[in-house]
């Protein structure tokens, strides 16, 4: 099985099991988001659950953290490994004849999304994390009210963090537009080359994407709701 | 028709090419693209040159010999065919050519257009037999029963000539299109079943010894290959693999 691993399949395999936790993960973290549109307590309530309850905090987060490293640590790996298999450079390369711009280049949408990651961890899990663990407060209360919802409306007023959260969005985008059918491929499952899995894919890789951007938007544009 | 040809020129395996610029003139539309490269060679060697050495043999799409990359494209710009196959008649007056040797580490130049593609030899020879009674009571294969599904798939990767245009072409220099393939044949019929696990473990094991690289999934090889292997024998292989990983 350790032989597996090490094998360039068995990379591509652990690549895509990681990429369907993040893709699952997405769907979780984007249901939370999504209440904040519409209910103000309901998004405290579960951000507050999240953000406390000890089965996600250590049995969810720690697999999180593991599966994001994992995934773009893997990414630059065979990223360096491809790089050193191909040699001499053509004079004279037409890839885009035999193969889609977002296949040949998801280590850059992949390093646009590792920055956003970073700024993601800045400002809300590091915040988070010294609220919660370094100042003791687990109560997740400002004044007499929950304090996710205020933080979240505070953050997006700013323009240039909105703009960096559209950009990255729309590249998540274009990293799934390939990744969803790529990742049942690597799995040996060929129904990713079916229309169907193809259509839920294109689907997934717009929707998600877009429903992030319109969360970031509507904040920004009714901050004082 | 009148073309300038680019054309990578290295002298050996040691030595650092570089492109140079020929013109030939008179070519007809009619032509293949080796007997074009043939006019370029007459012409060179009447003028006491050397001859740009490239890779032939049966010029007609079945020996896998003949590997140009011909304006970017492996085996050229035309779809399901070979170098060989190739016609003069997708180029026009004036054009300028491109042609280069195959791309990857694990396919070093041997000279000019011609490269060593003897790590796909022995990616073969780490897996790619069945084990068969030769010694005069050998089995009539027809007695084995199998479904017409299996057999036209397994005939389907078994069209793979072993030219390296799905190497060439990917971005990776993956050879997975290649090896999918040679396991395919063997993994879909009943006579393949007793050395499966094995196979492709030692098959994978020398395609990643030799340096090809990773599969991205982009399918680039699957547009250039002059024989139209499916990505599904890809898919296959890493199912294999996975099997006989947990084997
Ligand atoms: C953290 C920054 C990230 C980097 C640097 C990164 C990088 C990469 C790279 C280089 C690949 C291609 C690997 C290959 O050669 O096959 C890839 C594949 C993929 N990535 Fe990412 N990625 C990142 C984040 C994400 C996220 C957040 C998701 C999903 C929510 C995701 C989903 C996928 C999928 C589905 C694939 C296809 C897997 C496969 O082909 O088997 N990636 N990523
Ligand atoms: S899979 Fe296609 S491109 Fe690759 S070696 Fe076989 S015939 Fe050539
Ligand atoms: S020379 Fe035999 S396939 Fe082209």
């Amino acid at each position: 099985m350790s032989g597996f691993f090490k094998s360039s399949i068995g990379r591509k395999v652990a690549m895509a099991l990681s990429a369907f936790f993040l893709m699952f993960f997405l769907i979780i973290h984007l249901a939370v988001n999504i209440t904040s549109l519409f209910s103000a307590d309901l998004f405290n309530e579960l951000s507050h659950f999240m953000g406390t309850n000890p089965l996600v905090q250590f049995g969810l987060q720690p697999v999180l953290i593991f599966g994001v490293v994992f995934h773009f640590v893997m990414g630059f790996i065979l990223e360096l490994k491809n790089r050193k298999a191909i040699g001499v450079k053509y004079a004279q390369n037409n890839g885009a004849a035999n193969s889609s711009w977002v296949s040949r280049n998801m280590i850059y949408s992949g390093l646009v999304i590792l920055a956003f990651i970073v700024l993601h961890f800045i400002d809300f899990w590091i915040p988070e994390l010294n609220t919660k663990y370094v100042l003791g407060d687990m109560s997740g209360m400002h004044g007499a009210d929950y304090r996710y919802f205020h933080e979240l409306v505070e953050k997006f007023e700013n323009p240039l963090r909105v703009g960096a959260y559209v950009v990255s969005f729309v590249l998540l985008g274009l990293h799934l537009a390939h990744g969803f059918t790529s990742a049942f491929q690597s799995m040996g499952v060929t129904a990713g080359r079916k229309k169907t899995l193809q259509q839920i894919g294109k689907a997934y890789s717009i929707i998600i994407p877009a429903l992030f951007i319109v969360i970031a938007l509507y904040h920004h544009l009714n901050p004082h709701h | 028709m009148n073309l300038t040809l680019k054309i990578w020129r290295q002298k050996d395996a040691s030595a650092k090419g570089q492109m140079v610029d020929y013109k030939v003139n008179d070519i007809s539309e009619h032509m293949s693209f080796l007997e074009m490269m043939d006019v370029l060679n007459e012409q060179l060697v009447n003028a006491g040159e050397e001859p740009v050495a490239f890779d032939h043999d049966c010029r007609e799409g079945i020996c896998g010999m003949c590997s140009l990359y011909i304006n970017g494209e492996a085996h050229g710009p035309d779809r399901g065919i070979t170098t060989c196959q190739l016609h003069m008649r997708m180029f026009k007056d004036g054009d300028t050519i491109t042609i280069e040797p195959w791309r990857a580490a694990a396919f070093p130049v041997i000279k000019d257009l011609v490269v060593d593609r003897m790590a796909f030899e022995r990616i073969q020879q780490a897996g790619g037999y069945i084990s068969v009674n030769t010694s005069g009571n050998t089995q009539d294969a027809n007695s084995l029963p199998i479904s017409k599904h299996a057999a036209d798939e397994a005939m389907d990767a078994a069209t793979c000539i072993g030219c390296g245009a799905c190497v060439a072409t990917c971005k990776n220099s993956s050879a997975m299109l290649f090896v999918g393939a040679k396991v395919s044949q063997y993994a879909l019929l009943p006579q393949g079943q007793v050395e499966a696990a094995d196979r492709v473990k030692n098959m994978v094991a020398q395609m990643d010894l030799e340096g090809f690289g990773n599969c991205t999934n982009t399918g680039a090889c699957e547009v250039e290959c002059p024989k139209g292997i499916s990505l599904d024998n890809i898919a296959r292989m890493n199912r294999e693999l996975m099997k006989a990983a947990i084997k």
